[in-house]
C-alpha cells in the first residue's frame, strides 16, 4: 500500500462491505458461540427475527415514520431561519458582531439537556420534539454557514466589484453560490447530528417513535429489539446521507471539478 | 485627451512604527488610447497604485480622477484583470462573460450575443459552456480579459495578468492582447516586472522605484503598429531592453539591500 493512492471504485465498494460482513461475523461468534449470555446480547438471527415481529405485527413502521418526520420537520424548521442569518452574519460583519458571541455560546449548551425544560413549556407532544432537535440544529447551522460565508474568496468579490456589482449583487451573486456547496454540506452534516437529538427525545417521554420502542424494549430486557431499533437507525441514516451527498453532486457540478 | 488624471496619490498601509509607506506622491496622466506598462520590481507598490485606480483600496493622499470624475470606489468604468485567477467558479465561461452585463440590466439575449462576440475574440469558441476549473490557466485569462473588455469599460487595469503563466503561453497571451488593442484601441494600464512585457505591449513604459515606490522615468516606446513577435529581436526594441534593465537592475538590489549607497 502506497499512501494516498486511490483505490477504484469496485475494490472500494468491496472492502467497504466486508467490513460489515466481519462485524457481523463476530457477532455471531460471540453470541451464537455462547460466548456472551442472551440476557446482553441478542444473536443476529433473533435480531432479524424479532425485526421482521416489529414491522409486521407491532407496527413499527408507524414509529419509523414518526422519527422521519419528526427529524425533518425540526431539522427544517431549523434549515429555514439558521441559513438566513447564517448568510447574513457572514456577509455583515456588524450582524456578526451582534450574534456571534451569543450564537457561539448557544450552540455548546447540550439539545437534551433541554428535555426536561422543554417538556415543562411544550408538554409531552409533538412541538417539544421538534423543539430538541430544532435547539440542537439551529445554532450548529448558523454558525457553519456564517464561516462559510465569510471565507469567500476575496479577489472575487474584488472581480464582481470591478464589473459593477453593488453590494446587494456581491452577495446574491458572489458569496451565495459561491458557498452554496459548502452550505449544502453543513446541511447533511447537522442533518446526521439531528438523528441523535431525536433519539434523546424520544427516550423521554414519548408515544411512539424508534427511541419510544428502544425504552419499551429495555423494560422487557428485549436486547434484540434494541439492537434491531439501533441498526434501522443507522441504515437511515447511512442512506439519507448517500442521498443527501448525490443531490449535491447533482446541484454543484461545478464543485466536484478539479478533486 | 488625457481621461485618467493621478495627482499626489501616495498610499501607507498601517502598522508599528507609523506604517509601511508602499507609495509615495505619484503623478501619472493617462491619454485616451494609450498603453502604459508600470513596471517595477516586486513590492513597489505598483500593484497598489492600480488597485486605487479601480478603486478597491484607497489612496492616503492624493485624487485619482477618471474623465474628470474623483474616483471613490470600485465601478464599471475601470475593467480589470487579476493576476490570480478570478472567473467565477460556479458560472461557465459564458455567464462569467455575461456578468456584468447582467449587472448593467441588459436584456439576456444581447448579453449572451455581446458575450459570444469577445469569447470569439480570445479564441474561445467551442468553450462557453465550459467551467473554468475545466480550462488551462491561459484559457482562464483569456476568459477574464473577454469579461472585462465585455463591460466595454473606459480604462482596462491589468495587474500581472499573464504572470501565473509559462513562458510560452505568455507570448501568445501577450500577442492576442496586442491585437485585440490594435483593433480597439482600448485604453490600458498594465502592470508587469516582465521587462519584454513591459516593451511589446506598450506606447509608454512607466518604471518604478523598489519600495517606498516612486516613478523613477516614463519612456516612450518607439515602435509602430502593428507588432509582431519578431520585433522582440530588432535593435531599437533591443536598445529600450537595455536601458530599462539597468534601471530595473539598480532597484532590485536596492530592494534587496545589495547595494549599499543608493543613488
Amino acid at each position: 500500500m502506497k499512501p494516498l493512492t486511490q483505490v477504484n471504485p469496485p475494490a472500494r465498494l468491496a472492502l467497504g462491505i466486508s467490513f460489515f460482513i466481519v462485524f457481523f461475523l463476530v457477532w455471531a461468534a460471540a453470541t451464537l458461540g455462547g460466548f456472551v449470555s442472551k440476557t446482553f446480547l441478542a444473536d443476529p438471527i433473533t435480531m432479524v427475527r424479532s425485526g421482521y415481529d416489529l414491522l409486521v405485527n407491532q407496527g413499527f413502521m408507524n414509529d419509523i415514520g414518526m422519527t422521519v418526520w419528526r427529524v425533518l420537520g425540526g431539522f427544517a424548521l431549523a434549515a429555514v431561519l439558521a441559513v438566513p442569518l447564517g448568510v447574513l452574519m457572514g456577509a455583515y460583519k456588524p450582524v456578526e458582531a451582534f450574534f456571534e458571541p451569543f450564537v457561539s455560546f448557544a450552540r455548546y449548551l447540550p439539545a437534551s439537556a433541554f428535555i426536561p425544560l422543554l417538556i415543562l413549556w411544550a408538554g409531552i407532544g409533538e412541538a417539544q420534539k421538534l423543539a430538541v432537535i430544532f435547539i440542537g440544529s439551529f445554532f450548529q447551522v448558523v454558525l457553519m454557514i456564517a464561516v462559510s460565508v465569510g471565507n469567500t474568496r476575496r479577489d472575487l468579490v474584488e472581480a464582481a466589484y470591478t464589473l459593477g456589482a453593488g453590494d446587494r449583487g456581491i452577495v446574491t451573486r458572489v458569496l451565495l453560490p459561491s458557498s452554496a456547496p459548502e452550505i449544502a454540506e453543513t446541511l447533511r452534516m447537522v442533518l446526521g447530528w439531528a438523528w441523535t437529538y431525536v433519539i434523546v427525545a424520544e427516550l423521554i417521554g414519548a408515544s411512539s417513535g424508534i427511541g419510544h420502542m428502544i425504552t419499551d424494549s429495555q423494560a422487557l430486557l428485549a436486547t434484540d429489539q434494541i439492537i434491531f431499533g439501533i441498526i434501522v437507525i443507522g441504515l437511515i441514516g447511512l442512506v439519507t446521507d448517500f442521498a443527501f451527498k448525490a443531490f449535491n453532486r447533482k446541484l454543484f457540478p461545478w464543485a466536484q471539478l478539479g478533486r | 485627451m488625457s481621461i485618467l488624471e493621478i495627482k499626489g496619490v501616495s498610499k501607507t498601509f498601517p502598522g508599528a512604527n507609523g506604517g509601511t509607506v508602499a507609495l509615495q506622491a505619484t503623478d501619472l496622466s493617462v491619454q485616451e488610447n494609450d498603453f502604459i506598462t508600470i513596471l517595477g520590481p516586486s513590492g513597489c507598490g505598483k500593484s497598489t497604485l492600480l488597485r486605487m485606480v479601480a478603486g478597491l483600496d484607497a489612496p492616503t493622499a492624493g485624487t485619482i480622477e477618471l474623465d474628470g470624475r474623483p474616483v471613490s470606489g470600485p465601478g464599471a468604468d475601470r475593467g480589470m484583470v487579476f493576476q490570480s485567477y478570478t472567473l467565477f467558479p460556479w458560472l461557465t465561461v459564458l455567464q462569467n462573460v455575461c456578468f456584468g452585463l447582467r449587472e448593467k440590466g441588459m436584456r439576456e439575449a444581447d448579453q449572451q450575443a455581446l458575450a459570444r462576440q469577445f469569447i470569439a475574440k480570445v479564441g474561445l469558441e467551442g468553450f462557453e459552456s465550459h467551467f473554468p476549473k475545466q480550462l488551462s490557466g491561459g484559457m482562464q485569462q483569456r476568459t477574464a480579459l473577454a469579461r472585462a473588455l465585455a463591460n466595454n469599460p473606459r480604462i482596462l487595469l491589468m495587474d500581472e495578468p499573464f504572470g501565473a503563466l509559462d513562458h510560452q503561453t505568455r507570448e501568445l497571451m501577450q500577442e492576442l492582447l496586442e491585437s485585440i488593442w490594435e483593433a480597439e484601441r482600448k485604453t490600458v494600464l498594465f502592470v508587469t516586472h516582465d521587462i519584454d512585457e513591459a516593451i511589446f505591449m506598450a506606447n509608454r513604459v512607466v518604471v518604478m522605484t523598489a519600495r517606498p515606490g516612486r516613478i523613477k522615468c516614463d519612456l516612450p516606446v518607439p515602435i509602430g503598429h502593428p507588432r509582431h513577435y519578431s520585433v522582440k529581436t530588432k535593435p531599437v526594441f533591443s536598445d529600450l531592453k537595455a536601458r530599462l534593465t539597468e534601471e530595473i537592475r539598480i532597484e532590485v538590489q536596492r530592494a534587496g539591500g545589495l547595494l549599499v549607497a543608493a543613488a
